[in-house]
């Protein structure tokens, strides 16, 4: 993975020193709330609703063992011993004090950390496909180009004050699992047939109040024009995106009022005037930061382990843990691991510190010391011997976090809701635990199979529910909260955002709402290997709408 | 009155005027909106822009041109950093360019990178901080800036002296 | 007036800690406690909007941020709206709610 140099270092603690200049300022009287307000957003730190709320970016979703452990700390020594992974592959600390935010940022920067642009009118964290390195479909790793933008998008002078927050997602594999084309700019890394690395480029993708699936204006961007390109997009952007309107503002808007040609032309003249210029990326420097995301040292394995292959004969749940939570690795005798951040009844993507700690432990001791962050809210331990499954699963079950569901029915993405956030119309996590608990059985979750639940406490649609299989939109219909549904979303490289199927469902009805959807789906669909989307696809809404509001 | 200037790094006298549009054009250094800039032949020699004014219609009249106010009706409006940009990479412009306006102290140098030469702020803390060199800065950039500075490893990589 | 006065729904004035971001309430000495049982309920519009100039002025001297007035049932003194409530008593689910 990356390393900080001493200018990243550098950066970094002066990024840090400013920032604890501008507190010190606003606790003196010197900065006005008004005036503070757009500072502290740009490095990560919310007014929420019960405290301060900071935003720790966790680049294209990778962490070390080291960096883990370091969160945990922060989360016992400045929190209250537990944070939230969030669908940006962010983590959230709920309850710190302003006046230490300084301090716990000095702490973050000794592991190579920060919050910058976590939050704020600017380029947000970069993120990335979370089996980025280790995917057996990848076609080009993401993480150079991810780092790179990072880079690049850190206190940038032009692009600091934009209309609206800016999100940049990378993959480099055909299956999207970056969902790349529901954000402001999405990158597909792909190589031609000589071999040459570019990019297919996504424009004004988004969810939000106004969901829309990104345009695709660029096939094939050569690698080298990768950042003069970005650099015309978001020039094109801040001067001509809306600023009277709030909701108006992302660039999505702009590509729909100026038109997919108008934007198109603007943008390749803008890049016109900016090629050649110390923007263009030199060959020998992209492979300098691909050589810190160099796979680390595989041993040369058989595709097969004997010894999981007996083990988990044995053991119904390690056996389900193999079939759901291991992912295809490029090596043959590895897998990419998925840690569920799900477990029936728990708040998904909530971590206890000594859950992190746990992590840490074990992806130092079976994993390379690497984790990821994926944006569906679980963890990820990128390289991991199949031999030592067995073993990792244990360590797992002793911490708690052996949950066998990714993917399934009860691994559902969800935003913080009513709970913590001060935007919220209605609560999320609790809604997320009721679903699970009500499919709790693991064989029911079986039949059911690849399901995507995504759940948000309001439009701004955090918890992505616009592109879940089922999304659900939490909404306040006179001081009660109730939820929406749409079906048929998808994040994928078969981006759709999902229908509303009709009215709104209070609290206590939504998740027989959930049950009668999913029965529907098991009733109809052609055997278990039309997994619900297909399905969805196939047969329509009407099935599930008959059902939903029939006998009311 | 007095701006501030980067490339001296202090504060300086600055005798440009900028009347209203209904008001006649003064002898000597003056600055006039776009409007008036394009609608009358005057021969001004300064052009003030605000956020949201485009750079179209201008013509080779930019030539002659000494002074490119651009002002910030917020400090949260990004708009005039890009035209500044546009100004010079587009344009080809290089006379001085000068913000005015909602400035606070932590886009100092967001505007020093952008191509800014001057500062025209009312900000009492800003103005302060300047006068006494108290800014707390970084000084390492992931972005050539429009400035010249030090390249530093990777090709995008500057510090700033 | 009357009238005005019989629709007035009771207040009471809540904020932010600058320093800690705590969530805090107005409270009958005239200052601030985490405590929503201690908080001042203002019972007709006059009193709400001294107690809300108040607030304003505690903002503007660096004490609290995003001064504003809750609807407050008028027995028990507990927030009306469920956003309020959780911000009265903390998260409903989750590790916290086990604290």
């Amino acid at each position: 993975m990356y390393r900080y140099d001493e200018f990243d270092s550098d950066f970094v603690r002066q990024r840090v020193a400013e920032f604890r200049d501008q507190v010190a300022r606003r606790l003196s009287g010197e900065l006005t709330e008004d005036q503070f307000k757009p500072l502290r957003l740009m490095n990560g730190v919310y007014l929420q609703l019960h405290a301060y709320m900071l935003r720790i970016a966790i680049p294209y979703g990778v962490l070390s063992a080291r960096q883990l452990r370091k969160l945990a700390h922060i989360a016992r020594v400045y929190d209250r011993g537990y944070g939230h992974f969030t669908t940006r592959q962010n983590l959230q600390f709920n309850w710190v004090e302003l006046a230490r935010i300084p301090d716990l940022l000095g702490e973050l920067a000794d592991v190579e950390m920060h919050a910058i642009q976590t939050s704020g009118n600017c380029i947000r964290n970069v993120t990335a496909d979370h089996f980025a390195g280790a995917a057996a479909d990848e076609a080009v790793d993401p993480r150079p180009y991810a780092e790179i933008l990072r880079q690049w998008s850190s206190l940038h002078p032009e692009f600091s004050f934009l209309p609206r927050k800016f999100k940049i997602a990378v993959t480099g594999a055909e299956r999207d699992r970056a969902a790349i084309q529901v954000h402001d700019i999405g990158l597909q890394a792909r190589r031609d047939a000589d071999g040459a690395i570019g990019f297919a480029v996504y424009v004004g993708g988004g969810q939000g109040r106004t969901p829309m699936i990104a345009k695709k204006i660029r096939d094939f961007l050569p690698e080298s024009d990768l950042l003069a390109y970005c650099t015309a997009i978001l020039r094109v952007y801040n001067l001509e995106g809306r600023r009277d309107n709030k909701y108006k503002a992302r660039i999505k808007i702009l590509v729909h009022e100026m038109g997919e040609a108008d934007l198109i032309r603007e943008v390749e003249r803008e890049f016109e005037g900016l090629r050649g210029t110390p923007l263009a990326l030199p060959a020998a420097e992209v492979a300098r930061i691909a050589r810190y995301f160099a796979p680390p040292d595989l041993a040369e394995l058989p595709p097969h382990s004997v010894v999981l292959d007996s083990r988990s004969a044995g053991d119904p749940d390690l056996s389900r843990f193999v079939r759901r939570n291991l992912t295809a690795h490029r090596a043959p005798g590895y897998t990419a691991l998925t840690i569920s951040l799900k477990a029936i009844g728990e708040a998904p993507g909530d971590a206890s510190a000594d859950q992190m700690d746990a992590v840490a432990d074990l992806a130092e001791r079976y994993a390379f010391g690497e984790i990821r962050v994926s944006h569906e809210q679980n963890l990820i331990l990128p390289h991991v011997r199949l031999d030592d499954v067995p073993a990792l699963h244990a360590g797992l079950q002793a911490a708690g976090l052996a949950t066998p569901n990714a993917g399934l029915v009860t691994d559902i993405i969800a935003c913080p809701g009513l709970d913590y956030c001060a935007l919220a119309n209605a609560r999320s996590i609790p809604v997320a635990q009721r679903i699970a608990e009500r499919f709790a059985d693991p064989v029911r979750q079986d039949a059911i199979g690849d399901l995507k639940i995504k759940i948000s406490g309001c439009i701004n649609a955090c918890g992505h529910h616009h592109v879940g299989h089922i999304g659900l939109l939490g909404v306040d219909r006179k001081g009660e909260e109730f939820y929406q549904i749409t079906l048929g979303g998808s994040a994928d490289e078969t981006a759709t955002i999902g229908e509303i199927v009709g009215p709104g469902f209070p609290a206590d009805r939504v998740v027989d709402a959930i049950e009668a959807i999913v029965d529907v789906y098991l009733r109809l669909r052609h055997d278990a290997s039309e997994d619900f989307l297909a399905a969805y696809r196939r047969i329509g809404a009407e099935p599930f709408k008959s059902a939903l509001y029939a006998e009311v | 009155m007095a701006v501030y200037d980067f490339h001296a790094g202090a504060f300086r006298d600055d005798d440009w005027i900028f009347p209203d549009d209904d008001a006649s054009l003064p002898a000597g250094k003056a600055a006039v909106s776009k409007a008036r800039f394009v609608a009358r032949e005057e021969g001004a020699l300064g052009l003030v822009l605000t956020a949201g004014d485009t750079l179209d219609g201008l013509g080779n009249a930019l030539a002659r041109v000494e002074l490119v106010a651009l002002r910030f009706p917020r400090y949260a409006d990004g708009r005039p950093y890009s035209l500044a940009r546009r100004l010079r990479e587009r344009h080809g412009y290089t006379g001085e360019l000068r913000a005015v306006g909602d400035v606070l102290r932590d886009q100092v140098d967001f505007l020093a990178r952008a191509g800014f030469d001057t500062l025209d702020i009312v900000h009492p803390g800003t103005i302060e901080a300047l006068r006494a060199g108290t800014l707390v800065r970084v000084t390492r950039h992931y972005q050539p800036g429009a400035r010249s500075e030090r390249p530093a490893g990777y090709s995008w990589r500057r510090v700033s002296f | 007036m009357a009238k005005v006065n019989k629709a007035f729904r009771p207040v009471a004035i809540t904020a932010n800690d600058l320093r800690s971001g705590r969530v805090l309430y107005r409270t009958f000495e005239g200052g601030w406690a985490p405590d929503v049982a201690r908080a001042e309920i203002a019972r007709d519009p006059a009193r709400a909007d001294a107690l809300l100039a108040a607030a304003k002025a505690d903002h503007d001297r660096g004490v609290v941020v995003e001064p504003f007035a809750i609807s407050v049932d008028p027995v028990t003194g507990m927030p009306v709206a469920l956003r309020e409530q959780i911000r009265a008593t903390g998260p409903t689910v989750g590790i916290e709610s086990e604290h």
